[in-house]
């Protein structure tokens, strides 16, 4: 099970690109112990972990980001040092990291070019960089306009730029840090063939990530970290139980516990004939209905960009919605201001939590009252009751297992994970008829999955209305009671949980309920996951 | 650290997750909320003291004729040159630190210069707080002097209420000037750097206008000057020195900045969005609302400094008149006054007596030392050079260790990013 046992290559010059016992505390803080690796080339190579598990370091280290204190490593043979992104470009090794390094206000070719732009004479010539985007994006089938504002892209195309990155600049070691968190299931579908292309044109690929299911479907070899510290490797027919096992340390559940909806008579928000017009006048959401009961949860499923964004936050009141209505327990509430929303009873966790969800620079404390630190028991008068904002952060540490040194610690220093418990202890904390939670667990571990879906489903059996926006289709089939999915600012269709993802990704097509039935060769998630592990089975190593 | 109720035994003490929060707090783009003194702050802040001093020193020796002179022998008689510089220096710098806090006149002097520093500096670093950039003290300032001194020079109320009233006025005049500001950005968007310099040079076009009417020239006077403020509207003084109301003044200012900003629902939104202007509106606060009230009491503020300059007595025992040049340049110093204290009250407090030890003795090294004033002003922008670059202080002297780098970043958490 441990590192060394696997296989070294006999012969003396060992090729492709290793890691021997490479080591890197911060403080007191080991955030790589001895860590040995091997990145093969024409293999992709999977480091699999939770948030925090050191996986990013290592890789930081690689591409000469962080210096290690103490270990070596070796391209085929030669030791390496980078002591900079640049030396470690030099040396073939290229990243695709999670929070793109992409200048927005410059187009695609620019970008390409950034760091060694061509030129004569001073001037910059950018023919020869629009050819290698043109080359390039048609050898890998990674579509991308030359001249196209990186700010302009949806994040799945800013991403192939970042991919396009690496390999102009011919990165025979490409490591993708996190790429699929910030992707829709047919953008990961893409990205997959891409990985494999690359890697059986000879290409290393180190794919980092904590998603059990990308794993099982892309790895050839698996390595898992923990604590900083190489805890296994493990095989891609292993089960996803087993895998999270090792992962996580403990047995985890993967599945939601939840009982049977028991969904109210009266639905608790009725959105009826809604528009919201973009501010370029284009209809991004076109005369929608939704209903939601207390007591059920509602999943809009969707390829990013339909219209969910802005239909969460036209709910909250941060955007106008064009026509329609909305009615919280019948109070209509379209168009009113959000702390009056908020104040009726409508509990929002946004899509972009460090954007919109929290103050980075306030503490646990201070963000766990961020909607309500101005009404009592929080405040007398204009003045703040700081032992109740205390308190109530005392509290609710406790009860949503918010790891942190302090309730005074900022926010921003906390993980991703800890950071949406603060953003969901605080909507829960006061009585709500309606939740909207969009993207409730994007970036996040799997143990705070599992408990932050538990709190959803907690939720609903209080009789709330639950809507949920999400991208990520084993979510959606977790946690909904009914889904709908939406296509161009319209519900295409309200169905089942069990409804295979086939069908799903039809209808997110635009092909509406019936006829995605019709087409799909499998309808229900059960015979969906059946199919896939027996594919699994077959594929030989 | 993870004695929390529910957490069972096998919850090991210290998580991944806890430890790796633990190294990102040591890191320098953490929160503004450290709890812990910046000792190495304090540290950079003096050897930024000690290379402008040394700047300085060396301009004052290039710049008198009579030691360069000396230097022209240097080779044959080196004491001469070395002796006539130390003179020149060590008498300089003496007559500044005598000026500043040589005894209690100097060091009444020095908190009279430093009282309207440091409100107008609460202006500007209250504005930070909240994400703007108030380069409109100036005009505020003005404003607050305009209507402080009309109450003070054409009512004439009994004492004490005089004053009040006096300084109720300049306290809405700089309020309004600065709520402008506020109200056109929220409504309009338009951007309040902008905004603030353009009604800058309204108030100081008005303020010339108005001292040519009747009621505010002097009787029996062509030049733009006002009568002098009503006794009963001057700040009473404590006798022997220019310790007067106005210090007091400013004190309670920072008191309440402080309060309003750690204390009160009002700072919480104003920190809010500051940091996180869209997280702050998803949550329901009124960023515009936010904006409007932070840019009245910063007006107020800065106001507060120009009812200093037209209340506070000076030497002989009234205040100066109305004049185009009232409140000098309170409006701009205030801004490396804000930078310097970190937009934080006590901060503010600190470097306005600073720049107000820098006046005080600037006066005396021109009056003792004969020494140029403007010579105090360099002095004053190095060492500002060098605190808001603690990064060149680092440079020019190695074993000053940069244990956070954050001094640099303070300020744009502050609002200027």
């Amino acid at each position: 099970m441990t590192a060394e046992a696997r296989a070294v290559p006999a012969s003396g010059t060992a090729v492709g690109l290793q890691l021997r016992g490479i080591t890197k505390r911060f403080g007191a803080l080991v955030a790589n112990d001895r860590i040995d690796l091997d990145i093969v080339p024409g293999e992709i190579h999977c480091l699999l972990g939770e948030n925090g598990a050191g996986k990013s370091t290592l890789m930081n280290v690689l591409y000469g980001l962080l210096q290690p204190d103490e270990g070596t490593i070796t391209i085929d043979g030669a030791v390496h040092t980078s002591e900079s992104p640049k030396e470690a470009m030099g040396a073939g090794i290229g990243m695709v990291h999670q929070h793109f390094m992409l200048v927005d206000v410059f187009t695609v070719a620019e970008n390409l070019v950034l760091g060694r732009e061509p030129g004569t004479a001073g001037f910059l010539t950018m023919g020869a960089a629009r050819n290698t985007v043109r080359q390039l994006s048609e050898r890998y089938h990674l579509r991308v306009e030359p001249d196209a504002l990186v700010e302009d892209l949806p994040v799945g195309v800013q991403q192939r730029v970042e991919i396009l990155k690496a390999l102009a600049n011919d990165a025979r070691y490409l490591i993708f840090d996190e790429p699929t968190a910030v992707l829709t299931p047919q953008e990961i579908d893409e990205l997959m063939d891409v990985m494999r292309s690359l890697r059986d044109e000879g290409r290393a690929i180190v794919f980092i990530t904590h998603k059990l299911r990308e794993v099982r479907a892309i790895a050839d070899k698996i390595t898992v970290i923990r604590r900083g510290r190489v805890v296994g490797t493990a095989k891609p027919t292993d089960t996803e139980a087993q895998l999270a096992e090792l992962m996580v340390g403990r047995a985890v559940s993967l599945t939601v516990d939840k009982k049977p909806a028991k969904p109210s008579k009266e639905p608790r928000l009725v959105v009826s004939g809604v528009s919201i017009a973009s501010p370029s006048g284009a209809l991004v959401v076109d005369d929608l209905d939704l209903e939601v009961a207390g007591g059920e949860i509602v999943c809009v499923a969707g390829v990013q960009g339909n219209g969910q964004t802005e239909l969460a936050e036209a709910l909250l009141g941060l955007i106008k919605i064009s026509t329609g209505s909305v009615l919280l327990d019948g109070t209509p509430i379209g168009n009113a201001d959000p702390k009056v929303i908020i104040d009726a009873g409508l509990g929002f966790v946004p899509e972009d939590r460090k954007h919109d969800g929290f103050v980075g620079s306030f503490t646990v404390a201070e963000n766990l009252v961020l909607n309500h630190f101005d009404e009592p028991p929080y405040a007398r008068g204009i003045a703040l009751d700081l032992d109740k904002i205390k308190a109530n952060a005392g509290e609710r540490v406790g009860e949503f297992d918010i790891r942190t040194q302090s309730i005074e610690t900022p926010l921003a220093s906390l993980s991703g994970g800890n950071q949406q418990k603060v953003v969901l202890a605080r909507e829960l904390s006061r009585p709500l008829s309606v939740l909207i939670a969009s993207q409730p667990t994007r970036g996040v571990d799997v143990g705070a999955i599992e408990f932050l879906h538990g709190r959803l489903v907690a939720e609903r059996d209080r009789g709330t209305a639950v809507l949920i926006v999400s991208t990520e289709l084993d979510e959606v089939a977790a946690l909904a009671d009914r889904i709908a999915v939406m296509y161009r600012g319209r519900i295409v269709g309200i169905v089942s949980p069990d409804t295979s993802r086939e069908v799903l990704g039809l209808m997110m097509a635009g092909v509406p309920a019936e006829e995605a039935m019709a087409h799909a060769s499998v309808r229900t998630q059960s015979e969906e996951d059946a199919a896939f592990e027996a594919a699994l089975k077959e594929e030989p190593e | 650290m993870t004695d929390r109720p529910g957490g069972a035994g096998d919850v090991p003490p210290r998580t991944d997750t806890d430890a790796i929060a633990a190294w990102r707090r040591r890191q320098p783009a953490g929160g503004t909320k450290s709890r812990r003194f910046p000792w190495s702050d304090v540290v950079t802040t003096v050897a930024a003291f000690v290379l402008a001093l040394l700047l300085g020193a060396l301009l004052m020796i290039v710049s008198d004729t009579e030691v360069r002179g000396k230097f022209a022998y240097f080779f044959a008689r080196p004491s001469d040159a070395l002796v006539a510089s130390g003179q020149k220096v060590g008498g300089a710098y003496a007559a500044l630190i005598k000026g500043a806090v040589g005894g209690y006149g100097p060091i009444t002097e020095t908190t009279a210069q430093a009282a309207p520093l440091i409100c107008a500096g609460l202006g500007v670093g209250l504005a930070f707080r909240a994400g703007l950039f108030n380069i409109g003290a100036q005009g505020q300032a003005i404003w607050g002097a305009v209507l402080a001194a009309y109450v003070g020079f054409t009512w004439h109320l009994p004492p004490g209420i005089h004053l009040l009233v006096a300084i109720v006025a300049g306290l809405l005049g700089g309020g309004i000037w600065g709520a402008i500001v506020g109200w056109l950005k929220a409504r309009a968007g338009a951007h309040e750097v902008i905004v603030t310099i353009m009604m800058n040079y309204i108030a100081a076009g008005l303020l010339a206008y108005l001292l040519t009417t009747t009621a505010f020239q002097r009787p029996g006077r062509t030049d733009p000057i006002s009568p002098i403020v009503d006794w009963n509207a001057t700040f009473p003084r404590l006798e022997g020195g220019q310790l007067h109301l106005g210090f007091l003044l400013a004190l309670l200012a920072a008191g309440a900045v402080w309060w309003i900003l750690d204390r009160s629902t009002i700072g919480f939104a104003i920190r809010a969005v500051g940091a996180n202007p869209h997280a702050s509106a998803t949550a329901g606060m009124s960023v515009s609302r936010t904006t409007v009230i932070t840019m009245t009491l910063a007006g107020a503020l800065a106001g507060l400094a120009g009812v200093q300059a037209a209340l506070g007595p000076t030497a002989s025992g009234v205040p100066v008149p109305l004049s185009a040049g009232i409140v000098g340049s309170v409006g701009f110093d205030a801004i490396t006054v804000a930078l310097l204290g970190r937009s934080k009250p006590l901060g503010t407090v600190l470097a306005g007596l600073l720049f107000g030890a820098l006046h005080a003795g600037g006066l005396a090294m021109q009056s003792i030392a004969q020494t140029p004033l403007t010579l105090t002003t360099v002095l004053q922008a190095l060492i500002v050079l060098f605190v808001a670059a603690p990064a060149l202080v680092h440079r020019i002297l190695p074993f000053v260790k940069a244990r956070r780098a954050r001094s640099a970043t303070t300020v744009g958490k502050g609002g200027l990013a």
